[in-house]
């Protein structure tokens, strides 16, 4: 009796091992249930039936029994992958993502501060060149303002409760996060679409070529010295690209399994590991794109209104793409 | 202060579905959802052994820890409620849970998960005791009328027991010594001082 209640009564002390405990607990308490079958009843004590362990060996391990209950997985007792993937979820995903969040953004800080923007060499020319169609413009603005939306949203989802409802109070917070899954699913699945097309519309300009090894040994130009020599799209430019692809497709694919657990996967363990990749991914893509929306923009003198516009100054064009800007006077 | 607990005896559980209906009838809880359900293991076969199970009103629940909307709070006597307005239909705290207890109705478009609705140990939820919000949300609430849940007192072998844990493991003690049973001795010290062996 008194360790009964001593056993209970510990449970202020909030601590990991405690569900591991109470599992236990629950665990010997199913295996009591058997194990007495097999003391009670000796027609039944020598049949070689699951008792004791053994019956718990089967139902941790996920055996599904029967149950009049006919929904996804009401056969299993015990899923012990959830208790994993809240250990991956809480104690990895959310302090590594925020490790990486902020160590990008001081990264690209002290780039800032120590090197400084890349500035244009030479005076503007005044002639400009047309580096991004209206439609590659369109679609980078889609993607990139999806982007956005579902990054606040979706972190919203990772770390909100631990602070946004100290911010706009309780009933508020429920309210922005009831909006912000419900945006988060319906905008994710015109990002994946959008996503496949800019991927479509620029595959053939990032195909890698030898140039960009070259392109990566003088470091993009960072080290000082001559500009590396780059096409259309130089060597970061490219693997940008196809960090976008590979984690673009993770991301995609495993939202829309989240998204659509009906026509893909009700069960739980691919949902966890959706939701696992997922985050991985959009973390990735999150870091990322920050450094891409610095080098973009304030990082490079004369970037942004390329994207902007469609139009680059021949100077910029000169600078950091010399055999692009070579290809298309030699056409002229 | 009470702890509330469910145990479930597999020796005196006979698969009866009568905690599921009890369960269902007196929450009304809504077509396709089960708060409760019995699995039996080797079914048909000479060792079939059957369980009820429902939320386990954990302590340190899985659910509670890995909601994104933090709807989930447990209760002075342990028990683990959510509030459904809040609740966004993510289908974390299933993935989280190892009993499957979370249920979810299927609503909108695309088969999209509605308000999460699990037992509730018969213990409503936050809305004012008795109210007609809290019964339409939640069922109804038993431990305010100072009841026990109806699943348990409705077992036909009484196979399942809820209340104070120490109450509950009273009476699981008194069984196991009536039926003479010494493999399960050594279950019940595992089972309740476990938290001792660890001080």
């Amino acid at each position: 009796m008194d360790q009964t209640l001593q056993f209970y009564g510990g449970r202020r002390q909030r601590s990991l091992s405690l569900t591991g405990l109470l599992l236990l607990a629950l665990m010997a308490c199913l295996l009591l249930g058997s194990n007495a079958v097999h003391a009670g009843n000796a027609a039944s004590a020598n049949n070689g039936g699951v008792q004791g362990a053994d019956y718990w060996r089967q139902v941790t391990q996920g055996e599904q029994g029967y149950s009049t209950h006919k929904k996804a997985e009401s056969g299993v007792l015990i899923n012990r992958s959830g208790e994993e993937w809240r250990q991956l979820r809480i104690q990895q995903i959310q302090p590594y993502g925020i490790w990486a969040l902020a160590g990008i953004v001081l990264l690209l800080a002290a780039v800032y501060l120590l090197a400084g923007p890349s500035k244009l060499e030479q005076p503007r020319s005044g002639s400009t060149l047309e580096r991004w169609t209206k439609l590659d413009r369109y679609l980078h603005w889609a993607v990139a303002g999806l982007f956005i939306i579902l990054t606040l949203t979706g972190l919203s989802l990772l770390y909100g409760r631990y602070f946004l409802p100290e911010v706009m109070g309780k009933s508020g917070f429920a309210n922005y996060i009831q909006l912000a899954k419900s945006t988060h699913n319906y905008l994710g699945v015109l990002f994946a679409l959008c996503l496949t097309l800019m991927i479509l519309k620029w595959i053939k300009n990032n195909i890698p070529r030898l140039i960009d090894l070259d392109w990566f040994l003088q470091g993009g130009g960072m080290i000082k010295g001559k500009h590396p020599h780059a096409g259309y799209m130089n060597g970061g430019e490219k693997l940008w690209f196809w960090v976008l692809v590979a984690a673009g497709i993770v991301l995609s694919l495993s939202g829309l399994v989240l998204d659509f657990p009906l026509y893909t996967s009700e069960l739980r363990n691919d949902l966890q590991l959706a939701t696992v990749l997922h985050a991985i991914s959009a973390l990735i893509l999150i870091c990322g794109t920050l450094a891409h929306a610095y080098i973009g923009s304030i990082g490079t003198e004369g970037a942004l209104e390329g994207m902007v516009t469609g139009q680059v100054d021949e100077t910029w064009a000169k600078q950091h793409h010399d055999l692009w800007h070579q290809d298309l006077t030699d056409k002229k | 202060m009470a702890r509330m607990k469910f145990l479930c005896d597999s020796e005196r559980c006979i698969e009866c579905n009568g905690c599921v209906t009890a369960c269902k009838n007196e929450h009304e809880v809504e077509w396709g959802v089960n708060r409760r359900r019995v699995v039996t293991i080797n079914d048909g076969e000479p060792n079939e052994t059957s369980l009820s199970v429902a939320c386990m009103h954990c302590t340190d629940a899985p659910c509670m820890a890995v909601c994104p909307a933090d709807v989930f709070y447990q209760t002075d006597e342990g028990i683990v409620l959510h509030d459904k307005d809040a609740c966004i239909g993510c289908g974390y705290c299933l993935f989280a849970c190892p009993f499957g207890a979370p249920q979810f109705p299927q609503e909108g478009a695309f088969g999209d998960r509605g308000k999460m609705d699990k037992c509730t140990f018969c213990a409503g939820g936050p809305e004012e005791d008795h109210s007609q919000a809290e019964r339409e949300k939640y069922g109804r609430n038993r431990i305010a009328e100072g009841k026990l849940p109806m699943c348990a007192e409705m077992c036909s072998t009484k196979a399942l027991l809820a209340g104070d844990a120490s109450d509950v493991s009273d009476i699981y003690r008194e069984r196991v010594i009536a039926r003479g049973s010494n493999a399960g001795a050594w279950g019940q010290n595992l089972a309740y001082n476990a938290a001792g062996k660890k001080r």
